[in-house]
């Protein structure tokens, strides 16, 4: 006995054909529905009016726009994208180093310094955001330590500070991957070369080493400021009621109150903003 | 020289950042006192306060569930998917569509299945965060078993069908087995990647139930006490231990690649 496939040849077209049928439709198909429909339903739900009780009453409307480039809302998108560069930029400076120094590391401990950078990341995210609260709170272990020291206590918890904080503890380690695997590639001759050439190390960094790294530079910071800038969670937990960014602002109108439409324009906002951004690091990255 | 002294500062500023609040969190959670923010001596007794929880007990086996599911989910689309793009596809449009869940903000995905599960009246619950989770960990999944196609051989296949053997089989018994060790590696993630998420489960899981990211969130929203300390150390010990054994598995599968 043959078996049938053996029997009856399928001819290559219809096979390749099948072939993609059978590998690609499962998963295109759960993403269409389960990705893309919602996205696209959160982007239509923008013209629309809200419901007494939530949900949504389809009649057009630009209401939600209008409501959008008021100056409160803007200042809160002004406001998170403030936090969000802050975050970045201090990612990007200490993060930098770490993957300079890390790069010239004996294999071996080049390994153990990644995991290491990596293994905080891995932990769970609210567990990691509830343990700034403990060391920012005022009986926390930094204020404890300020008292030893006769100082009086500092107000660290429910900052922009400690919103800051947290963010960067939570996503530097998506800084320094991207920066360590641009500088890992670098060829030392060419520092060899520029110092060789009289060039002072700083001069060799700014014309040799920080140019080619530019890519890892854009990636890292993109990394950071995407999810920083969506945030809910940590500057509702260490920025309490008084640092309120874009995130805050769409948990409260879809799960408290229950505005469909305008938390829809809102995420909108969110969207158009990281793409923008996208574009433009696709665009600097080429230039790179 | 001294440039180079200069740039330690920050690098290991960084390692103490990273792991500070971590060791202050593991040492508070044996503190026989009340209070998470004073120790006043060596206890077990808030691991035992854990263990009697039955909030976090439920929480945990929610978030088993979840993570099961939908890592069953991801793995097995996820992996037909990668080999999809990677044998039957030039499409980079496609390809960027399989990634966009992993860069599509959290919050955005999260209200998004809150609406389309709302319009087609699907109940929320364990299982709507389970098709949520699958989402963002089939692009995981697919994105891991990739890099492995890329450095696949695929002349094993050609012999595999040269000598006679239909597609099916050549997949099962000659594609698979080469891709194993991706497949681990991106099942482990997608399970790791679900234990942990909060905003999409917090979005999509109704009033009713709740997963451990869920259960501690609002702990910490009632107060805070050595119990959360003591969770969250076992929580750290199970991510670390998951993590070194990830690495392990990609090392193997590595070598065994090389041979």
């Amino acid at each position: 006995m043959k078996p049938q496939a053996a029997a009856r040849p399928v001819s290559p077209v219809r096979e390749r054909r099948l072939g993609a049928f059978v590998f690609l439709a499962p998963g295109l198909v759960y993403l269409v529905v389960l990705m893309l429909v919602p996205l696209a339903l959160v982007l239509s739900n923008v013209f629309f009016q809200r419901g007494r009780f939530g949900g949504l009453v389809y009649e057009f409307t630009t209401e939600n726009f209008t409501r959008l480039i008021d100056p409160l809302y803007l200042g809160v998108v002004g406001d998170s994208l403030k936090i969000a560069a802050v975050t970045t930029l201090i990612a990007l400076l200490l993060g930098y180093p770490t993957a300079y120094l890390i790069a010239q590391l004996p294999p071996k401990w080049k390994t153990i310094a990644l995991v290491a950078i990596v293994l905080p990341f891995w932990t769970n995210f609210i567990i990691r955001v509830y343990a700034w609260i403990i060391l920012l709170n005022g009986q926390g272990l930094i204020n404890s330590g300020l008292k030893v020291f006769g100082l009086d206590p500092l107000e660290l918890l429910y900052t922009d500070g400690a919103v800051v904080t947290g963010l960067l503890y939570s996503y530097l380690p998506l800084m320094v991957l991207p920066l360590y695997a641009a500088i890992d590639k670098l060829d030392p001759q060419l520092r060899e070369a520029s110092a060789n050439l009289g060039a002072s190390p700083l001069t060799t960094f700014r014309k040799v080493t920080l140019p080619l790294t530019v890519p890892g530079v854009l990636t890292g910071s993109l990394f950071v400021f995407v999810p920083s800038f969506g945030n809910f969670v940590i500057p509702e937990m260490l920025g309490g009621g008084k640092s309120i960014m874009v995130g805050n602002l769409i948990r409260t109108e879809f799960l408290k109150a229950r505005d469909w439409p305008f938390g829809s324009a809102l995420a909108t906002a969110l969207v158009v903003v990281l793409v923008l951004l996208l574009i433009a690091q696709a665009r600097a990255a080429r230039r790179a | 020289m001294r440039r180079s002294r200069l740039l330690h500062v920050p690098f290991w500023f960084t390692y103490f950042f990273l792991y500070a609040p971590i060791v202050v969190l593991v040492m508070m959670s044996f503190n026989s006192g009340k209070s998470a923010y004073t120790y006043e001596g060596f206890s077990l007794k808030w691991y035992g306060v854990l263990a009697q929880d039955k909030k976090v007990m439920e929480g945990l086996v929610n978030t088993l569930v979840v993570a099961v599911g939908s890592t069953v989910i991801a793995t097995v689309l996820g992996t037909l998917l990668a080999v999809g793009l990677a044998r039957y596809t030039r499409s980079k449009t496609l390809d960027a569509f399989a990634l966009m869940p992993a860069v599509l903000p959290d919050l955005v995905l999260a209200i998004g299945l809150l609406v389309f599960y709302g319009l087609v009246q699907f109940t929320l619950g364990l299982y709507s965060v389970i098709l949520a989770h699958g989402v963002f960990a089939m692009a995981f999944v697919a994105a891991v078993v990739r890099t492995r196609l890329a450095g696949a051989d695929t002349s094993l296949e050609e012999a595999s069908r040269d000598l006679g053997a239909g597609p099916v089989t050549t997949f099962v018994k000659v594609t698979l087995p080469q891709l194993a060790p991706g497949i681990v590696a991106g099942a482990l993630l997608a399970f790791t990647l679900s234990l942990d998420e909060f905003v999409i489960a917090f979005f999509t899981i109704g009033n009713l139930e709740q997963t451990l990211p869920i259960v501690i969130y609002s702990m910490i929203r009632f107060g805070v006490t050595p119990e959360i300390n003591a969770l969250g150390t076992i929580l750290l010990l199970v991510s670390f231990t998951a993590v070194i054994v990830g690495q392990r598995l990609t090392k193997i599968g590595e070598s065994r690649a090389q041979d």
